[in-house]
């Protein structure tokens, strides 16, 4: 893959009296110029409330905003454009679903299935689901290298679980869940198979049909998209069973003075005037991605953590949570180094302009089960390079060496 | 290289304490006073604890994982008021809030502490170095 540093301008800065290296995309994604430009195009040429005027202009922000979903629909091989519904992202995704599919289908009693290594967001909207109708939450132990633990899919679940909801890809662990094979287990007790696609979708092929998921939440934000979009997807028959979580203007049909009706999916999800330029940028940010090609993309991240997984681990001291070989890590890794507080790291890293994250990475359940209260997490994207990645491991052996000869 | 910024935040004597933390040791149950205080953006908690006779403060201690700026901190802390009595507490921790703020405040009076003045110049562990002091300030906010 040729080099695309210099499509993002943000990435052309110094910080700290340094050239910024930016490894936290798994928190949110930098944005290209491109989709820079679609922002900007919208407001500048485009602007107008969709599905509302008659005029020229809303005629074409409603087209641009309705090719937008055409745009998620193929990239994430969704059987039919309705499919589609757009959100603020991952986090309204699924508390959407907690509300509306949960309240209306998880009884007292019932069962949700999650797993040890969730996001707050695919955690806490359960917890209060659960409390609200009393179910109980289960969660999937995890194998010693930080992998789902398959066997104990099949061991928590029963033919009370209603929902199990994963995620494909951890922001922790670099882990990818074999989502295919948990939701065929779902589906044979009957529940639903919700994942989270927050750090998947930004990396790799999405195919809902392929994995056969009734629901699939992702943020625009982790995919070089702007903040405030996202995704859920839903298989058609469901969503059409399915109540809105949000009432008012756009999703209704007609309204008296005690009743309304609403219009069909995926507009009667869509309650109130909807975040137009986020959606058509994010479609930007696909066909971004697109061009690239998503298999490039995933290929050209394997060959980033192959390089620095390898040197990490050369480095005496480093802890690496999750898989320990490349194959089987994403660009999503997560370490501590003896004798160096997460915190105190990341901030040495800023000091030499590294963009790292330090702390529990919202999976608080997730630290408590592997027994650390914080760790550096580096995450890698299509605009980092292997020079960055060597400039990373020689500054972190410096700071390793200035912890160890001041203060030895 | 620039890592000689880092210096600016930590300073021999912060390396010191954080290595060899005074006053650490395990929750025993039976203090007078104790408060479990979090630190929401790293997940870090303190455990912080101490009995109170004659309205002065004995047997202070401190327990839990944190970055070396928030041990050190509690342990300067620690070491600051022992003998101490609320209302000097309650200077102590002012003075001191001040101070990671960056406004003018009594530096002297917080003895080693003030070597933590450094954390102004870096925003985002201001509130490592404050979470020992607001712990504290919880527990003297609560009356006995
Ligand atoms: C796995 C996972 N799920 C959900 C989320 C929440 O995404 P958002 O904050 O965009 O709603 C994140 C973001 O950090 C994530 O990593």
């Amino acid at each position: 893959m040729k080099t695309i540093k210099h499509d993002f301008p943000i990435l052309d800065q110094t910080v700290n009296g340094q050239e910024l290296l930016y490894f936290d995309s798994a928190a949110t994604s930098q944005k290209p110029q491109y989709v820079i430009d679609s922002l900007v195009d919208y407001y500048q040429n485009n602007n107008a409330n969709v599905h509302r005027g008659i005029y020229e202009l809303s005629e074409r922000a409603t087209r641009q905003y309705e090719q937008a979903r055409d745009k998620v629909q193929k990239f994430i091989h969704a059987q039919k454009r309705e499919e589609v519904l757009f959100t603020r992202g991952t986090t309204e995704s699924l508390n959407w679903l907690a509300s509306t599919y949960g309240v209306e289908n998880v009884k007292q009693g019932d069962e949700i299935l999650i797993s040890y290594m969730e996001h707050h967001s695919n955690i806490v909207p359960w917890q209060q689901l659960a409390q609200r109708v009393g179910a109980h939450l289960k969660y999937i132990a995890l194998n010693d290298d930080g992998t789902l633990n398959i066997a104990d899919v099949k061991r928590k679940i029963t033919d009370k679980t209603k929902i199990v909801s994963i995620t494909h890809a951890s922001n922790v662990l670099g882990v990818i869940n074999p989502i295919k094979t948990i939701a065929k287990i779902a589906h044979d007790y009957g529940a639903i198979m919700i994942a989270d696609g927050a750090q998947s979708a930004p990396h790799m092929n999405i195919d809902v049909q392929d994995m056969d998921v009734d629901f699939f939440a992702f943020s625009g934000h982790k995919m070089l998209g702007p903040t405030g979009i996202g995704v859920l997807y839903g298989k058609h028959d469901i969503l059409e069973k399915m109540q809105p979580a949000q009432f008012g203007g756009e999703m209704i049909e007609l309204v008296d003075l005690q009743e309304a009706t609403f219009q069909p999916s995926p507009w009667r999800f869509e309650a109130g005037t909807p975040n137009i330029a986020g959606a058509i940028a994010l479609g930007a940010a696909i066909d971004y991605l697109t061009k690239i090609g998503m298999t490039e993309v995933e290929k050209y991240e394997q060959s980033l953590v192959a390089d620095v997984l390898p040197k990490l681990k050369k480095i005496s001291g480093i802890t690496i949570y999750g898989p320990q070989n490349s194959e089987q890590h994403s660009g999503v890794i997560a370490f501590n180094l003896a004798g160096v507080h997460a915190h105190d790291l990341a901030t040495a890293l800023d000091q030499e302009g590294i963009e790292v994250r330090a702390g529990h990475h919202c999976a608080q359940p997730l630290m408590k089960y592997l027994n650390i209260a914080a760790t550096v997490r580096i995450s890698l994207y299509i605009y980092n390079t292997h020079e960055e990645i060597d400039r990373f491991i020689g500054v972190l052996e410096e700071i390793k060496e200035y912890f160890n000869r001041e203060f030895a | 290289m620039s890592l000689h910024n880092l210096d600016n935040l930590y300073r021999q004597t912060i390396m010191a304490y954080a290595q060899h933390p005074h006053h650490y040791k395990p929750m025993l149950g039976t203090e007078g006073y104790h408060i479990q205080k979090y630190n929401p953006t790293c997940g870090d908690v303190i455990d912080l604890a101490f009995n109170m006779v004659d309205d002065r403060v004995t047997d202070i201690h401190f327990y839990g994982d944190g970055c070396a700026i928030s041990k050190a901190s509690a342990s300067m802390m620690t070491d600051l008021v022992v003998g101490k009595n609320r209302d000097q507490m309650m200077q102590l921790v002012d003075q001191f809030s001040k101070m990671a703020r960056g406004e003018a405040s009594d530096v002297k009076s917080l003895g080693e502490a003030q070597v933590l003045a450094g954390v102004t110049k870096f925003p985002t562990r201001i509130k490592c170095a404050t979470l020992a002091w607001h712990a504290l300030d919880e527990l003297l906010s609560v009356e006995k």
